[in-house]
């Protein structure tokens, strides 16, 4: 039960009060501006474009500050800030096999058309403390070579034409969306996709490392994992045609899995697919094993009763901004409830010593 | 009035998608003077369901939304202009709108060359950019040959 | 597109969208009661206030179903245009403008779910002419009662019988509204 508290107002606006300077924090350290985030923490921006489910770095930015960069936080405030635009309509689906790829690998086939691009990775780094980067200085540029225009094709295009994985079915059926109206379950890939590329990071990825411990193992390999850009195009009705409305980078990851066949299908491989947006590999490699294990059903596999097999656990728990409303409201005032717990406690053991006392 | 011929669209959609992806500051530069206009739509911010492909290649799913503005006007010749950019830039929208309407009129000569080419030139050196980069860490694999018989 | 379809939105939409909405909730709150709103100037044959509706109530995610004579290229560009709603038939409609012989039946409509009534149709019905007199109206948002002229009587008491579903429905003529939620109760005064 909820009762409306009044009083308090003081305390809360001196808590915000302090809560601003705190924000700023030592005034003799300069301030962080929206920019330098946007560019210096461009990965915490990313995470909070994707799981904040709203593609705009400055506003990303602008919230880590705000939320003295706490990213569920600043998520939140993506969230309430995206309930306030109109929407202004759907783009076509983006077409990731003409991004312009600044990353792509494959673990599945070293020799590939378009070739290994490893990109700005952390992979290969020793993981040592850089303290170089403690003092300010320039940093030189990156080195170039020779680049081809040419869209690099989809290593899963290959395993097609031998017919060795399953193709997706294809159509422009109009996929539902939760963010309009509530999820309901069982349901489809194209909503799991959705939750689950919003989902929390950390969550994703502790059920889809749960899947490779053996909760439910679906004996992944990385076909492919790209980075880059491709451009958003939308139908506009008072044009008659789609135009190019901007362009968003994503992390896209294709998972190539076993699959042993059944009555029907002969032996060949599945697939799981992870697309993110931003540079967000750890998200966009956990979606796909994510993806892939909720396949079970579809796949005609066992349910070994696995968390990341059931469509329920995962969806319904995948999202921070959710979850933390559910749980953070708990700090807030029950007091009523509480007394009423704290009388029946007292109820039942006044019962309790009467019962003993009259046994006595 | 003189009558131009009607661009086509594969060129309108091409111009349309060069103004919004162009960074609205360097727009700004390149075209600062507005000229008089009336909206249809005032610029009105607002989001785009980006949607993605299951595999790439299936069907259709939500993937998040996008920042978007857009607006309609006319100018005072009557042409009308549209503009939908990415981003929350009212005046980009606007001076996107302004161009796609100019662009249908005489003088779409002279702004190819003052606007549309430097916009043009200046996305194709960032992409070039970046995709030197990315060719620079291409891996160029070799084998170690190993065994007894060579 | 027409480029008349262009016009006739709100000149200043923040303003008069807020003011618009805020006289359509009230007319809705109070079954009965004519309001005014203006801002729109739709092209024909809809009517000020059936436009003020749409722009208010109408976007890419409610589809709206045009009947009868309404169904015309200018009022569809105007649409597409002003609200980005998508046009549908009738039992696929969350919305649905026209007069009240192009409505019917209106049985077609969605009357929503048990478990999500909100998911029903609301019709926007253009009058001739719109005045408090009529039917007598009584139910939640009337003190005691009220009257409103309604083109009839029957198809309401049966809407009425399926509540908590069933459609809602305004009434429109010329810049003026009227609510008729679910819940009112319609008889021949």
């Amino acid at each position: 039960m909820y009762v409306a508290v009044k009083g308090g107002e003081r305390a809360i606006d001196n808590a915000h009060a302090w809560l601003a300077e705190e924000r700023r924090g030592d005034t003799t350290v300069s301030e962080l501006s929206v920019a330098q985030i946007r560019e210096q923490l461009a990965l915490a921006v990313n995470r909070v474009m994707a799981e904040g489910s709203l593609y705009d770095p400055d506003l990303a930015a602008l919230a880590i500050k705000q939320a003295r960069g706490d990213l569920i936080e600043a998520i939140f405030l993506i969230r309430a800030y995206r309930t306030t635009l109109p929407r202004l309509g759907a783009s076509l689906p983006v077409k990731t096999e003409e991004m312009a790829v600044i990353r792509r690998v494959s673990a599945t086939f070293k020799d590939l058309p378009g070739g290994q691009i490893l990109g700005p990775t952390f992979d290969y780094t020793h993981r040592l403390l850089d303290f170089k980067l403690a003092a300010e200085g320039e940093v030189p540029a990156a080195p170039t070579a020779p680049a081809s225009t040419a869209p690099v094709p989809h290593v899963t295009e290959f395993l097609n034409r031998e017919g060795m994985i399953e193709t997706e079915p294809t159509g422009d059926a109009q996929p539902a969306d939760l963010t309009r109206e509530p999820m309901e379950l069982p349901a489809n890939r194209a909503l799991r996709l959705q939750a689950i590329t919003r989902g929390d990071e950390g969550f994703i990825l502790s059920m889809a490392y749960s899947t490779q411990r053996g909760y439910g193992r679906t004996h992944a390999f990385v076909g492919e994992l790209r980075i880059g850009t491709v451009a958003v195009e939308m139908d506009i009705p008072e044009l008659g045609f789609a135009v190019e409305i901007g362009e968003i980078e994503l992390t896209e990851c294709e998972t190539v899995n076993q699959f042993k066949g059944s009555k029907t299908v002969a032996p060949q491989f599945t697939r799981g697919y992870g697309l993110v947006f931003g540079q967000t590999e750890r998200k966009a490699i956990a979606m796909s094993l994510v993806d892939r294990s909720l396949r079970w059903a579809e796949l005609g596999e066992d349910y070994t009763g696995a968390p990341a097999q059931d469509e329920e656990f995962v969806l319904m728990h995948a999202d921070n901004v959710q979850a933390t409303g559910f749980l953070e409201h708990i700090k807030l005032p029950h007091y009523v409830d509480f007394q009423s717990e704290l009388e029946l406690v007292r109820r039942l053991r006044a019962e309790v010593f009467a019962t003993q006392e009259a046994a006595e | 009035m003189i009558v131009h011929p009607a661009p086509q669209p594969t060129d309108r959609k091409a111009w349309m998608g060069l103004l919004a992806r162009a960074k609205p500051a360097h727009l700004a530069t390149l075209f600062p003077q507005l000229p008089p206009h009336d909206f249809l739509r005032a610029p009105e911010i607002g989001a785009v369901m980006v949607r993605g492909r299951i595999g790439g290649t299936g069907q259709p799913f939500n993937l998040g939304e996008m920042t978007v503005t857009r607006c309609a006007l006319r100018l005072g010749s009557g042409t009308v202009g549209h503009g939908h950019v990415q981003g929350r830039d009212k005046a980009h929208a606007t001076r996107a709108a302004v161009l796609d309407a100019l662009l249908q009129t005489d003088q779409a000569a002279a702004l190819q060359i003052s606007v549309l080419q430097p916009l043009a030139e200046g996305e194709a050196q960032r992409r070039a950019t970046r995709a030197a980069k990315a060719a620079a860490t291409r891996v160029e694999f070799f084998t170690l040959v190993r065994g007894e018989d060579q | 597109m027409n480029p008349d379809a262009l016009l006739g939105g709100f000149a200043d939409a923040p303003l008069q969208s807020a003011r618009a909405f805020r006289g359509t909730l009230e007319a809705l709150a109070r079954p009965g009661e004519i309001r005014e709103v203006t801002g729109a100037m739709p092209p024909a044959p809809l009517s000020v206030a059936a436009g003020v509706l749409l722009l208010i109530l109408c976007d890419g995610t409610t589809s709206v179903h045009l009947a009868g004579a309404y169904d015309c290229a200018a009022l569809r560009d105007w649409i597409t245009f002003h609200c980005g709603a998508p046009l549908m038939a009738a039992e696929d409609a969350m919305f649905a403008v026209g007069d009240w012989d192009a409505l019917q039946p209106v049985t077609r409509f969605a009357v929503g779910q048990p478990d999500y009534p909100d998911r029903s149709a609301t019709l926007i019905i253009e009058m001739p002419d719109l005045s408090p007199q009529g039917q007598r109206l009584t139910g939640p948002g009337i003190a005691t009662s009220a009257q409103l002229s309604l083109p009839e009587t029957a198809a309401f008491r049966a809407n009425r019988t399926l509540f908590p579903l069933g459609f809602d429905a305004f009434l429109t003529c010329g810049t003026q509204v009227a609510g008729l939620p679910r819940s009112t109760i319609v008889e021949e005064s």
